[in-house]
C-alpha cells in the first residue's frame, strides 16, 4: 500500500480528501458564528460545548490541525514538485486564455489564509488555552464567549483583515472546492450539479463569515 | 500578409537556444500555419541559412506531431484545432506571433522546434493496451457487447492524438489529461477490465517516472485540447487508480 501513496495522484487524492474535510469544518464554524448575531446566550452555550467538550477538544480539535498542516505542507510540496517539470519556461504563456487567476494561484491564496490563521489562532485559540485546559473545567471560570467575540470585532484594521482574508478564502474555494471532487475521483455525470453547488458554497460561505464580523464591528458602534 | 515572428532556434539538445526574430512578407491568409513556416524555411535556404526544424506528418489533425506554442498556447487562438489546422487567416497583418516548442522536463528539446514526446510513448507502453492474443485464432471485439454509452465515452477518449498540448498548456506541465484519456478509454470498454488494475498503476507510476507534474484541476489542458478530451477523463484516472491500489 504505502508504495501507492508516494505518486501523484495518490497525493493529490489526499489534498482533495483534506479539503473536503475543511470544508466541512468551515461549514460547522459559519454556522456556530451565524448564531451569535441572533442569540448571544445560545453562542455562548454552543461555545462552551466547543471550548470543553472532551471529544472536540482532544479527538475533533486535534484531528483539524493535523488535516490543516496536512493540507499546506502537501500543498507546498506539489508546488515545488510541479515548479520542477518545466525547468525552462515559454517566453511567452498565455495562461489567462485558459485558466482561472484563482486556480493558478492557489498557493498564494492558501499562504494569505495560512497568515490568516495565525492571527486567528492568537485571536481566539491561544487565549482560551489556559482556562481550557489550565485546572480542568470549572463553570466560574467559563467566560462570556459573546463579549469576547464582539470585543475582537472593535478594531478597524484587525475588521479589515478579516474581511480580506474571507475574501481570498473565497478565491481559494472557488477553484478548490470543486477540484477536490475532482481530485478524489469524483465530478463525472453529476458534475453540474455538484459544480453549482460547490461555486455558491465557496461564494456564500466567506460572505456570512463576513457579515458577522460586520454585523459585530457596526452593531458596536 | 507581412508578419514578424519569434522563433526558438536551439542547435541540439544540449545547445542553449535562443528566441530569433524573422520578417516574412507574402503569406496568403488562407495558408495553413505550417505553410506559412514552410515559406519562411524556403526562404532561409534561399538566404543560405539553416532551415528551421518542426515536426508534423500528416497535416490534417489526427497524427498529433505538429506541436508548436504559438502565442503563448498550444497550437494556437483556434480551439479544438491542431497547429497544422490552423490558418493565417487567424491573424492580421503586421502581428508579432511568437513561436516555441512545448515546454516540459519530460519533453526535452531535440532541435529548434521539435521536442521528444518518447515519455508518451512509454507510459502508453506501461499499459494503455489490452492483451489479445494473436496467434490466429483472435475473437472479433464485437462479440462481447458494450453498451452505446460506454461505447461513446470510450471513444470520445480514444481520440487523444497524443499531440501533448494538455501539458503545454498546464503550469504543471501535468500529464493528467493525456493519461487520463488513454485509461478511461479502456476503463469504458469490458475489454479493459481484466488488466485494469495494472495498467493504472503501471501508468501512472510511469507518469510519474517520467517527470510530469501533477494535475491542479485548472483545466488549461481540457480547453487546449485539439480533440476535446474533457476533464472528466482525469477523475476516471483518479478513480480506477484509487480503485486499483486499494485492491491491489
Ligand atoms: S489529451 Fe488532447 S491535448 Fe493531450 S495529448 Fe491527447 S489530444 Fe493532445
Ligand atoms: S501534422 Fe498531424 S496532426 Fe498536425
Amino acid at each position: 500500500m504505502g508504495r501507492y501513496l508516494n505518486t501523484t495522484v495518490a497525493k493529490k487524492f489526499a489534498m482533495g480528501l483534506s479539503g473536503l474535510f475543511l470544508v466541512s469544518f468551515l461549514l460547522m464554524h459559519v454556522t456556530v458564528n451565524f448564531v451569535s448575531t441572533v442569540s448571544p446566550s445560545v453562542y455562548n452555550s454552543l461555545s462552551e460545548f466547543m471550548g470543553y467538550n472532551f471529544v472536540v477538544q482532544l479527538l475533533l480539535q486535534p484531528i483539524l490541525v493535523i488535516g490543516v498542516v496536512f493540507h499546506f505542507v502537501m500543498g507546498m510540496v506539489l508546488e515545488v514538485n510541479n515548479r520542477k517539470a518545466r525547468p525552462i519556461g515559454y517566453e511567452k504563456f498565455d495562461k489567462s486564455s485558459n485558466t482561472t487567476w484563482m486556480s493558478r494561484n492557489m498557493i498564494i491564496t492558501g499562504i494569505v489564509i495560512l497568515l490568516f490563521l495565525g492571527l486567528h489562532m492568537y485571536d481566539f485559540f491561544f487565549p482560551e488555552l489556559a482556562y481550557k485546559f489550565g485546572n480542568g473545567y470549572d463553570a466560574a471560570q467559563v467566560p462570556d464567549f459573546y463579549t469576547g467575540l464582539v470585543a475582537k470585532f472593535q478594531d478597524p484594521i484587525r475588521v479589515g483583515i478579516y474581511v480580506l482574508s474571507f475574501v481570498f478564502l473565497m478565491l481559494h474555494l472557488l477553484h478548490g472546492f470543486y477540484g477536490s471532487f475532482q481530485s478524489i475521483g469524483w465530478g463525472d455525470r453529476n458534475s453540474r450539479a455538484l459544480k453549482g453547488f460547490a461555486k455558491w458554497f465557496s461564494i456564500l460561505v466567506p460572505l456570512l463569515f463576513i457579515y458577522i464580523a460586520l454585523f459585530h464591528y457596526f452593531g458596536s458602534l | 500578409m507581412k508578419l514578424f515572428l519569434k522563433i526558438w532556434r536551439q542547435e541540439n539538445a544540449q545547445a542553449k537556444g535562443q528566441m530569433v526574430d524573422y520578417t516574412i512578407d507574402g503569406i496568403d491568409p488562407n495558408m495553413s500555419f505550417l505553410e506559412m513556416l514552410d515559406v519562411l524555411n524556403e526562404q532561409l535556404v534561399a538566404e543560405n541559412k539553416e532551415p528551421i526544424e518542426f515536426d508534423h506528418d500528416c497535416r490534417e489533425g489526427i497524427c498529433g506531431t505538429c506541436s508548436l506554442q504559438i502565442n503563448g498556447q498550444p497550437h494556437g487562438p483556434d480551439r479544438l484545432t491542431t497547429t497544422c489546422q490552423l490558418h493565417m487567416r487567424k491573424f492580421k497583418d503586421g502581428d508579432t506571433i511568437y513561436i516555441e516548442p512545448f515546454r516540459a522536463k519530460a519533453f526535452p528539446v531535440v532541435k529548434d522546434l521539435v521536442i521528444d514526446r518518447s515519455s508518451f510513448e512509454r507510459i502508453q507502453q506501461a499499459g494503455g493496451y489490452v492483451s489479445v492474443n494473436t496467434s490466429g485464432n483472435t475473437i472479433d471485439a464485437n462479440t462481447i457487447p458494450v453498451d452505446k454509452e460506454s461505447a461513446d465515452t470510450a471513444f470520445d477518449s480514444a481520440a487523444c492524438i497524443g499531440c501533448g498540448a494538455c501539458v503545454a498548456a498546464c503550469k504543471n506541465a501535468s500529464a493528467a489529461l493525456f493519461v487520463g484519456a488513454k485509461i478511461s478509454q479502456f476503463a469504458n470498454l469490458p475489454q479493459g477490465q481484466v488488466e485494469a488494475t495494472q495498467r493504472a498503476i503501471n501508468m501512472v507510476n510511469q507518469m510519474d517516472a517520467e517527470g510530469f507534474g501533477s494535475c491542479t484541476n485548472t483545466g488549461a489542458c481540457e480547453i487546449e485540447c485539439p480533440k476535446g478530451i474533457k476533464l472528466t477523463n482525469i477523475a476516471t484516472m483518479n478513480r480506477e487508480y484509487i480503485k486499483a491500489t486499494t485492491k491491489g
